[in-house]
């Protein structure tokens, strides 16, 4: 891959607890191209939160380097990276505008250009009704739009998704991948998200990581080879069957070695 | 609701009724009537010896609630903010808080004399506790993704304890702060009626030596409603901060 | 046993403090009238106790915290079931509930002792005052706390009314009554101890004001102690309990 965005070498994660270590992700590799949209799936425990911490540059490898735009992570988040939680991160406290003014406003920027990014930003993410009700007063979809927006209007080049619409129902979720796709589109950011729903990494990515049971490895990556102008109603394009098939067919085996069970036919 | 207000003046006359009918079972020397009890309480009101009283309890009151929630506020965030000191502190908090503070008001005494340095100082002992339990634990609960939500915004240290921490926490301090101050009139009143220097308290004991039950009566009112009166303040401001926390 | 570093650095910063304290006596630095050294106080309270001078007056005191205890424990666990079944009633008291302890109940000791007199009553009577709202209060919460998929459950399992307090709500509702139980016990014990104090007329918080009024440290500290080590030894226990209860049930 020439110039890729993010670059993954050799990167291993041990825990060590008071007696023992524990294993919990790679070596891994793997070259993020600019602007494409890749997901990661893979059996619970595999390490995912774990892989996207480190991308993220909020945990270190035990191993391993990770390259961003040319230059290696030092265990702290660069600038361009932006990353959504799947926990509700809303702050109680502060406005839905406020919330997503709160990054422009701790690095000092004009008023004026504060005022002119989050408005775009709030009605982009379709919070506009909403901007001064407070996150309780929200649902859980409209929370993480409002997580989005924060971290959009700080326009990174970088989006890490952990799981963010884990705690969301299936109608939602499917909205909100419709949401990620035209942010995406808009943006052109290099999108990476973990999610262990195998419909949606399917339906929204351009490269799919399958990762194995722990300590997590990529053992397949599938391209999808989808059109950039997509939404969730590509579910009815014949490869999409065959796409999450291959996926379910080694993620099966995967989540059944990782929960101990013998190996099926 | 116009039944919850309703049922809360129902209350509030089932009650003046007992009290009226308690008064009449046992009569005047025992439980003085609501009308003798207001009658007098108005005429405190206007009396200076008792204004002397009152400004003596409040006075201390307010200096010992200032010292508990700056001491309290201070200890608690320390301990919040460096794990390592919180666990260890934890226990020894919640043992020192268990202590009924009763038993170190002779050794307060021996160490201050009956002064108002030791009605100060009853006072901070039984506010700066849960105060500083509140706080720690509200800076400990802290939901876990705030703090990573800060480093991915990429928040110095400071900006991260003043811009995400502190507000989060705040409504649980209030708690803390509210429950405190509560305690701190209690030690201050509990210090005036063992100590018997000044103050209400003192006030108190004098009219139960002379069993002038009418003036028990009036002054146990009036206390009720000042530390209602606080309560109600300092609950008001703590669901603003909530509102908007 | 695992030894946690947490442990040895909580072992060290207490026993240093012992030390220090005992060292500050010893060295004259805190005056002998204001405070003995804490190796002393136990001295003298294995002797008070060797002596069965206090006997009495250790009595005392606890059949009158028991009986607070009791009395605040059973009335307020059965005014908070009432008011639970209740919430017509319920709501208008609310508001006081919350407010009670704002309110110094101490207050209320000058009109015990007109009513009462000076002695035991007046004191069980403002022990059990001082205790019985935090168990009406978390009883209501315990009970509050029951989630309705339980209770929908018992209705399935077709189980009558006083099966279903019994055998379903009461030990779901089981970690705030027992943290009601700790914080009765607490309240107790002060609104008796203080009493003692103020009245003088037995009971180890008279044997603590005789101390004080005579100069007689050794006493003083000796029954300090003794209180001390009483509460400290059944709020640990209570503690105990409630920290597996409420680990049981997965930090309700």
């Amino acid at each position: 891959m020439a110039d890729p965005h993010i670059t993954v070498r050799g990167v291993t994660k041990v825990f060590v607890a008071q007696d023992s270590k524990v294993h919990a992700l790679g070596p891994l590799d793997l070259d993020l191209a600019r602007g494409e949209f890749f997901s990661v799936v893979g059996p619970s425990g595999c390490g995912k939160t774990t892989l996207l911490d480190i991308l993220a540059g909020l945990a270190a490898p035990s191993e391993g380097t990770v390259v961003f735009n040319g230059k290696a992570l030092t265990g702290s988040v660069p600038d361009g990276i932006g990353v959504v939680f799947q926990q509700d991160a809303t702050f109680a406290w502060l406005t839905v505008w406020e919330n997503v003014a709160f990054g422009l406003r701790r690095q000092g920027r004009e008023a004026a250009e504060i005022k002119r990014r989050v408005d775009h930003a709030v009605a982009f993410m379709g919070l506009a009704p909403f901007a001064n009700a407070y996150p309780a007063q929200l649902s859980g979809g409209m929370k993480q739009r409002v997580c989005i927006a924060r971290t959009l209007v700080l326009e990174p080049e970088v989006l890490l998704l952990d799981e963010p619409f884990g705690a969301l129902d299936q109608q939602t979720r499917l909205l909100m991948g419709d949401e990620l796709l035209r942010l995406w589109r808009d943006t052109g950011a290099t999108i990476v998200l973990i999610t262990h729903a195998l419909d949606e990494a399917a339906m929204l990515s351009d490269r799919i990581g399958l990762m194995s049971a722990r300590p997590g490895r990529f053992i397949d990556i599938v391209t999808t080879d989808w059109p950039r102008e997509r939404d969730s109603r590509i579910v009815s394009d014949i490869r999409f069957g065959s796409i999450t098939g291959r996926l379910w067919t080694q993620l099966r085996e995967e989540s059944l070695a990782a929960i101990g069970a013998a190996r099926g036919p | 609701m116009i039944s919850t207000r309703f049922d809360s003046l129902l209350l509030a006359a089932a009650f003046i009724v007992v009290w009226q009918l308690l008064h009449l079972a046992v009569g005047a020397d025992v439980v003085s009537s609501p009308a003798a009890t207001l009658t007098r309480a108005a005429a405190l009101l206007q009396n200076p010896n008792f204004w002397i009283d009152a400004r003596s309890t409040g006075g201390a009151f307010a200096v010992a609630s200032l010292i508990g929630i700056v001491g309290g506020v201070g200890l608690g965030l320390a301990l919040g903010l460096r794990r390592f000191a919180g666990d260890v502190a934890d226990p020894i908090l919640n043992t020192v808080y268990s202590i009924p503070k009763i038993t170190l008001y002779p050794i307060i005494l021996l160490i201050f004399g009956l002064s108002l340095s030791a009605k100060i100082t009853f006072g901070v002992i039984h506010g700066i506790f849960p105060i500083a339990i509140f706080t720690m634990n509200a800076v400990r609960n802290v939901a876990p993704v705030y703090r990573r939500t800060a480093l991915a915004l990429r928040l110095s240290p400071f900006a991260t304890v003043t811009t995400v921490l502190a507000p989060a926490a705040l409504p649980e301090i209030m708690s803390g702060i509210r429950v405190g101050i509560a305690v701190t009139l209690l030690g201050t009143l509990i210090a005036e009626l063992f100590a018997s220097s000044s103050g209400i308290g003192s006030a108190l004991i004098r009219a139960t030596e002379f069993h002038t039950v009418v003036d028990i009566f009036a002054l146990t009112l009036l206390l009720f409603l000042f530390a209602a009166l606080i309560n109600a303040g300092v609950h008001r401001l703590e669901r603003w901060v909530r509102h908007d926390g | 046993m695992r030894v946690s570093t947490v442990g040895i650095v909580r072992t060290i910063v207490v026993a240093g403090a012992f030390v220090a304290l005992e060292a500050l006596c010893r060295f004259g630095i805190i005056n002998r009238l204001t405070m003995i050294p804490p190796t002393e106080m136990v001295a003298a309270l294995w002797q008070i106790l060797a002596s069965g001078k206090a006997n009495a007056d250790i009595a005392f005191t606890i059949v009158n915290t028991l009986t607070a205890i009791v009395l605040s424990i059973v009335v307020g666990f059965l005014v908070g079931a009432a008011l639970h079944a209740l919430p017509r009633v319920r709501r208008p008291f609310e508001p006081l509930l919350t407010a009670y302890y704002a309110i110094p109940v101490f207050v209320f000791y000058p009109l015990l002792i007109v009513a009462f007199g000076v002695g035991r009553t007046a004191l069980i009577v403002m022990g059990a005052m001082f205790g019985v709202v935090a168990m009406v209060v978390n009883t209501l919460l315990g009970l509050d706390r029951v989630p309705p998929v339980v209770d929908k459950t018992a209705s399935v399992l077709k189980l009558g009314a006083a099966q279903r307090l019994i055998l379903v709500r009461l030990p779901a509702a089981a970690p705030h009554l027992v943290t009601g139980i700790k914080l009765a016990v607490a309240y107790s014990v002060i609104g008796i101890v203080a009493g003692e104090f103020i009245l003088a007329t037995a009971g180890i918080g008279k044997r603590i004001a005789f101390g004080y009024h005579d100069f007689d440290n050794r006493t003083m500290y000796g029954m300090l102690l003794l209180l001390l080590i009483l509460v400290m030894v059944v709020n640990g226990a209570l503690s105990l309990w409630e920290k597996r209860l409420h680990q049981r049930f997965g930090q309700q």
